[in-house]
C-alpha cells in the first residue's frame, strides 16, 4: 500500500463517517451502548498517541529529553490556561531550545 | 427576528469565528507535521481539504514517521474520525433536517470536534446553525491555508526536528484530551474518573505494545482501555440517562 493509497482511504473513509452520523437510522446510533463506547474511546486513542508520539521511535522505546521537555511546557501551558495556538508554540520552543542547548 | 434572537444569532458567529480561526491556524502545525513525517506537500493539503479531521490527519502522518503500517495507520485514522459520526447524529437534529442532498453532503464534511462543540452551546436551533457553519467556514478556510505555509515551510528545513516540530503531534492531542481530564462543573465526577482511567489505560498498553506489534497496531489497542472501563461492573450508566 502507497501512502496515496492511505491518504485516499483515509480521506474517503473520514468523509463517510460524517456523513453516516448526519444520515444515519437514528435507532442504531442511539443504542445508549453505542453512544457511550463513542464518547470514551476517543480518550484513550487520544492518549495512545501522545504516549507513542512521545516515547516511541519506530518500535523502540526511548527517552527523548528534550521533546520530554516540550511536553512539559504544554503541560504548564495548558495549566495556565493558555490558548491551544499558544501550547502548540510552547511545546516547540522548548523542545528545540532544550536540543540547541545540547541536552 | 427579536432582539434577542439576533443577539444571539451574533454570539454564536463570534464563537465560530474564534474557535476557527484559533483552531484553524494550528494547521501549520499539521503541515510541518506532516513533512517532518515524510509526507509531500501535497499529500498533506490533500489530507486537510478532504479528510479535514485533525486527529485523524495527525495520526496517518504519526504512522508513516513512524516507518510502517499503512494499513493499520489508516485503520487508526479511521477509528479517531469515527466520533464524528456521533457528532452527525446530534447535528442532524439540531441544524433542523438539512435541506436537499447537496446541503447534506456539504454540511457533512463540516463534521468536526469544534464546530460540533460550538453548535451543541448554543441556546436556540437558529444560533447553533449559525455557529456550526461560521466555525465550520472559518476552519475550512484557516485549516487549509495554514497546512499549505506549514508544509512549505518545513520542507525548507532541512531538519525539521532541529525546530522542535516532532513535539507539536503529541503537545496538540494532549491540548485535544485536556479538557475532558481536566472535567468541569457539567460532568459528574465518577466520569472524569473514568476518562483519567481510559487515558492512562489507552498509554499504558500502546506503550506496552509497541515493541511488539506494528506502528500504529498499537494506538488501535489502546481502544480495548475504553471497553474495559464501559463494561466493568459498577461503573455508573450516566450516558443513558442523558
Amino acid at each position: 500500500m502507497t501512502v496515496w493509497w492511505a491518504i485516499a482511504v483515509t480521506c474517503l473513509g473520514c468523509y463517510l463517517l460524517k456523513l453516516a452520523g448526519l444520515a444515519a437510522p437514528r435507532r442504531v446510533l442511539d443504542h445508549p451502548g453505542v453512544r457511550r463506547f463513542a464518547r470514551l474511546v476517543p480518550v484513550g486513542l487520544l492518549a495512545a498517541l501522545i504516549a507513542v508520539q512521545t516515547f516511541g521511535h519506530g518500535q523502540d522505546l526511548h527517552l527523548d529529553g528534550a521533546r520530554l521537555a516540550g511536553l512539559a511546557a504544554a503541560v504548564v501551558a495548558l495549566l495556565l490556561r493558555a490558548p491551544f495556538l499558544v501550547v502548540l508554540v510552547a511545546a516547540a520552543v522548548v523542545t528545540a531550545a532544550t536540543r540547541l542547548l545540547g541536552m | 427576528m427579536h432582539d434577542t434572537e439576533r443577539q444571539q444569532r451574533r454570539a454564536a458567529i463570534r464563537d465560530g469565528l474564534g474557535v476557527g480561526v484559533a483552531v484553524g491556524v494550528s494547521g501549520v502545525a499539521f503541515g510541518a507535521a506532516a513533512i517532518t513525517a515524510g509526507l509531500t506537500v501535497a499529500q498533506a493539503c490533500a489530507l486537510s481539504l478532504f479528510a479535514f479531521t485533525g486527529a485523524s490527519q495527525f495520526a496517518l502522518a504519526g504512522v508513516v514517521g513512524a516507518g510502517g503500517g499503512l494499513v493499520a495507520g489508516a485503520a487508526g485514522a479511521l477509528l479517531l474520525g469515527a466520533r464524528n459520526s456521533f457528532y452527525g447524529l446530534r447535528l442532524a437534529v439540531i441544524l433542523g433536517g438539512t435541506r436537499g442532498p447537496l446541503r447534506t453532503l456539504v454540511t457533512a464534511q463540516g463534521v468536526i470536534d469544534e464546530s460540533s462543540a460550538v453548535a451543541f452551546a448554543q441556546p436556540t436551533p437558529a444560533a447553533a446553525r449559525a455557529g456550526f457553519y461560521t466555525t465550520f467556514g472559518t476552519i475550512y478556510l484557516t485549516w487549509n491555508l495554514t497546512t499549505l505555509l506549514g508544509a512549505l515551510g518545513a520542507s525548507q528545513v532541512s531538519d525539521p526536528a532541529v525546530f522542535g516540530l516532532d513535539a507539536v503531534g503529541p503537545a496538540t492531542f494532549l491540548a485535544l484530551l485536556w479538557p475532558r481530564l481536566r472535567g468541569d462543573v457539567n460532568t459528574p465526577k465518577e466520569e472524569t474518573v473514568q476518562l483519567r482511567l481510559i487515558a492512562a489505560g489507552g498509554a499504558a498498553i500502546a506503550l506496552l505494545a509497541t515493541p511488539f506489534t506494528a506502528p500504529g497496531v498499537p494506538v488501535l489497542l489502546a481502544a480495548v482501555a475504553a471497553l474495559i472501563v464501559m463494561l466493568t461492573p459498577g461503573t455508573p450508566e450516566r450516558a443513558a440517562a442523558e
